[in-house]
């Protein structure tokens, strides 16, 4: 393999940012969550590149963890942005401030 | 380590804590269901405990006169407490001197409980009356029967604590509210010596166990012994009500009349005697603080007597004879002569608890009046009050065979039998006072033709039971101790005071004893020319000599000098502390640090905004901040 | 110039790309769209870096399961919904570019200080994928990660029961909070 292994970590860095501001930027609850998920996933590249890094599977493993725990993140929060819908007719996040000073 | 466990710990063959704990019994059921008892029931009750308490002390004095004449019996409880070297137990002791003093509180208090059921019939508080009554008694046997410093500390202010609750037993009247708080406030300033004496004991001898104590006191340097004895008389002169510290009692008069009769006459006042006779090793072992108890003693009785003449409220005539008296008392101790003291300790719980309780019952007759002015010509409508009264007044009076003469009489002789000439003069001129001012009101109250409109009744069966069981014991009293040196009550006191020495003054004992006598006879005498006899209008008198009167009624102005002196720039200060130190600068202070605060957490709240995407804006903040960190350091 | 280099050079821009589709789309649906893409392409990368198991994973797990779940929730809270990208927070926007740029620049340099941006000695992934990348990493799943992984059986029951439990429709009074009304 010729391609260097920071090319992964660094790609890991932008998508994972990518991933930061659209949490920071956008309103929508199921975009915000969309967000996460690729914040997830950079961090699973990153995880993966240094398993090759290190010539062993604990990467992988930890990257295979990582996506079941996404997956039972994902159930409960779209759980609770459907509950919330429900109550307040929107999925914007800035509508629900109550919790505030 | 308990200390003093190596010295003889006897076991009585009845325990000694069954004394006090028969009141303490009824104090604690009275006070957690006196709701519920109905009728005379819980007066009856508690008067059946104390009396099984003096039926118990009883039972004590057979089983110590038929033990095998150890000095003492002493009951260890257990260790109370254990700091350090500090040990205390609770130790209770029978000796001599306890059961006279366990005795005359168990017997006087029980009469004064049956005589409390009629007196405070009707009263809407009436079963807690007998829980506070009960509780005394407890603490009051508590104090007696001490075997160390520190417990009858306890006793001392448990009855302290039951004087302000009794005292202020009406406390909707605002003047028995104030007369609690007075008596408790004044007291407390003795009492504060009394503590500092006890820690000085302590620091001492490393022991507050009476045998340790007394056994060592003579060893005590004279300097030591003074500062010591000065500072326990101190509380006995909170405690007794002697000069200057006397002003608490005459208004303690707002308390219940049997209050008044069993606390402030028969038993807690004398508990400031008792602690001086108690604590005697300490005092012999400076003959500067034994002639500073006598000299307090004897300027003290002379004042009070003073003071009562001019008295027209017979409650307050009393409390300043009571002072007078228990002045008697310190001058018997300070003059050495301890059984003496106890003797009249003894002889005026009886004559004066039956003069309390014969006032109350001229109260009870006459609706509440204390007033003399308003009652005269009394000894018709009251017989009984009236023939107990004067068995009462002629021993008070010190008039031969009644227990008052050789009671005080020994005291008064006792100066003469030490040689100080002064000292006896001054006493027999206290007894002269005495004379006079029960004399006074005895013609003001009984004699003369009636003052007042009310139809008097005479005293109901159970408080007449209570008058003529005591008017008994001060009539024959005097047997006890008939001769100082081997009556029965100097005998009995013997392995306590050690035996007392044959009189070696310039006056035979028959000469002091038919001064004594004299000086009653003149007193009765000069009352029965102005009060009695009617060939001077004494009403007239007293508008002649109004400002002789007014200061002798307002106990010589001492009681304004405080209230000006040292209560109106106490409460200035405390006025200054509590609306502008306190007001401005201490709660100045704490607001203003809250008012900071709050201004800080105003502006910091902002940051609180309640929406997701701020904080998670301050998470990535975080982050960039802990990541930069770790850069830079590598 | 090797085949993993240039499957990189064209995977990699797309991902990006992606990415910065997903949070620039105002629709919902495309957004979750664009984050499949996204998912396709990391796929990709995982089979360049010597993980076969993963890539299918990822494709079946994530661009499959989980993707599907997203729409459907899109599908329940109404499809055509044209979100505003009007930022409402003050300093909001800037503030986040601002530090995104910070945050990649500090990883750039921990990389460089760590790994070196150039291409290192690696080491030889056939030996430790022997056997194939399935049977070795089942090894050490069962191996030494076996309690973990038994644990993540139970995180997935109670993440399931509590999706269940959230999902319930009561609608009563008191549970109404934050509504317009009560909020006032």
């Amino acid at each position: 393999m010729r391609t260097p292994i920071s090319f992964f970590l660094l790609l890991s860095a932008v998508l994972f940012t990518l991933g930061t501001l659209g949490v920071l930027l956008r309103r929508n609850a199921l975009v915000i969550f969309m967000s996460i998920e690729l914040q997830l996933n950079a961090v699973n590249l990153a995880l993966v590149a240094f398993s090759r890094q290190w010539g062993n599977l604990n990467g992988q493993v930890l990257a295979f963890f990582s996506m079941v725990v996404a997956a039972a993140e994902v159930v409960v929060g779209l759980a609770i942005i459907v509950s919330l819908y429900r109550k307040r007719r929107s999925a914007d996040v800035d509508e629900a401030s109550l919790l505030r000073w | 380590m308990v200390i003093g466990a190596d010295l003889p710990a006897i076991n009585s063959a009845m325990p000694i804590w069954i004394v006090p704990l028969f009141p303490l019994t009824g104090a604690l059921v009275l006070l957690l269901t006196g709701r519920r008892w109905r009728g005379l029931l819980s007066g009856w009750f508690a008067s059946f405990l104390v009396g099984a308490s003096f039926v118990s002390t009883i039972v004590l004095l057979l089983d110590f006169l038929g033990g095998d004449g150890e000095a003492a019996l002493v009951n260890r409880l257990y260790q109370w407490v254990a700091a350090g070297s500090f040990s205390v137990d609770v130790a209770f002791r029978v000796d001599p001197l306890a059961l006279v003093m366990a005795l005359t509180v168990s017997g006087v208090a029980t009469l004064i409980h049956i005589y409390s059921i009629d007196y405070m019939r009707g009263d809407p508080r009436f079963a807690r009356f007998f829980a506070y009554l009960n509780l005394f008694v407890f603490f009051m046997l508590v104090l007696v029967l001490a075997n160390n410093f520190l417990l009858l500390f306890v006793g001392w202010e448990g009855v302290g604590l039951c004087s302000y609750l009794l005292i202020g037993f009406w406390f909707e009247r605002k003047p028995a509210a104030d007369a609690a708080k007075k008596a408790f406030i004044v007291t407390r300033i003795g009492d504060s010596a009394f503590l500092i004496g006890i820690v000085f004991i302590w620091l001492r001898f490393q022991s507050l166990d009476f045998e340790v104590v007394f056994a060592r006191a003579p060893e005590l340097a004279a300097g030591t012994a003074t500062v010591l004895a000065l500072l326990l008389f101190a509380g006995a002169v909170g405690k007794s009500a002697q000069l200057p510290l006397h002003t608490w009692l005459p208004d303690a008069m707002e308390g219940p009349t049997p209050v008044s009769a069993l606390i402030h006459a028969a038993t807690m006042v004398t508990a400031g005697v008792y602690l001086v006779v108690r604590a005697h090793p300490i005092f012999e072992a400076s003959e500067v603080a034994l002639t500073i108890v006598a000299t307090v003693g004897i300027v003290t009785a002379i004042y009070a007597g003073l003071s009562a003449i001019g008295q027209d409220d017979i409650k307050r005539m009393l409390a300043y004879s009571t002072i007078s008296q228990l002045g008697f008392m310190f001058f018997g101790a300070g003059m050495g002569a301890y059984s003496a003291a106890i003797f009249l300790l003894v002889a005026h719980a009886f004559f004066k608890a039956m003069l309390f309780l014969g006032a109350g019952s001229v109260m009870h007759g006459l609706r509440g009046e204390t007033d003399m002015m308003r009652m005269g010509g009394l000894r018709r409508a009251m017989p009984l009050t009236f023939w107990t009264w004067v068995i009462g007044w002629l021993a008070m009076a010190g008039i031969p065979p009644l227990s008052g003469f050789f009671a005080k009489d020994q005291v008064v002789a006792s100066a003469s039998e030490n040689g100080r000439l002064w000292f006896w003069i001054a006493a027999l001129v206290g007894s002269l006072l005495t004379a006079v001012y029960m004399s006074r009101a005895t013609f003001m109250t009984f004699f003369g033709r009636p003052r007042s409109e009310q139809k008097p009744h005479d005293a109901p069966p159970r408080m007449g039971l209570a008058l003529v069981v005591l008017a008994a014991a001060a009539a024959f009293g005097g047997i006890l101790g008939l001769s100082a040196v081997n009556g029965i009550l100097p005998a009995f006191l013997e392995p306590v005071f050690g035996a007392a020495e044959e009189p070696h003054g310039p006056l035979t004992v028959l000469a002091l004893a038919l001064a004594s006598s004299a000086v009653a006879v003149v007193g009765i005498g000069i009352a029965y020319l102005v009060y009695g006899s009617g060939r001077i209008d004494w009403v007239a008198l007293r508008s002649r000599f109004a400002g002789a009167k007014r200061a002798s009624q307002r106990g010589f102005y001492v009681d304004d000098v405080y209230t000006g002196g040292l209560v109106a720039p106490a409460k200035l200060g405390s006025a200054f502390l509590a609306y502008v130190f306190d007001r401005r600068v201490l709660d100045g202070a704490v607001n203003g640090l809250g008012r900071i605060i709050g201004a800080f957490a105003g502006r910091g709240r902002a940051v609180q905004t309640g929406r997701v995407r701020s904080y998670a804006l301050a998470v990535l903040l975080g982050v960039v901040g802990v990541l930069s960190y770790l850069v830079v350091r590598f | 110039m090797n085949a993993d280099l240039v499957v990189f050079w064209v995977t990699a821009p797309l991902s990006v790309f992606a990415a910065v589709a997903m949070i620039l789309s105002r629709n919902a649906v495309h957004a979750a769209l664009w984050l499949i893409v996204n998912l396709f392409t990391l796929a990709v990368l995982f089979l360049v870096l010597g993980s076969p198991f993963l890539f299918v994973v990822q494709i079946i797990v994530y661009a499959g399961a989980i993707m599907v779940l997203f729409l459907f929730v899109i599908m329940l809270l109404g499809v055509d919904q044209q979100a505003s990208l009007r930022e409402t927070i003050r300093g909001q926007r800037w503030l986040a570019v601002v530090l995104g740029l910070g945050l990649v620049a500090e990883i750039f340099f921990a990389v460089r200080l760590g790994l070196g941006l150039s291409r290192g000695a690696l080491p030889d992934f056939a030996r430790v994928n022997e056997g194939g990348n399935i049977r070795a990493l089942a090894e050490v799943l069962f191996g030494p990660y076996f309690f973990p992984f038994e644990v993540t059986s139970i995180l997935l029951i109670v993440a399931a029961i509590g999706a269940m439990l959230h999902g319930r429709r009561r609608v009563q009074d008191e549970d109404v909070i934050d509504m317009p009304a009560a909020a006032e």
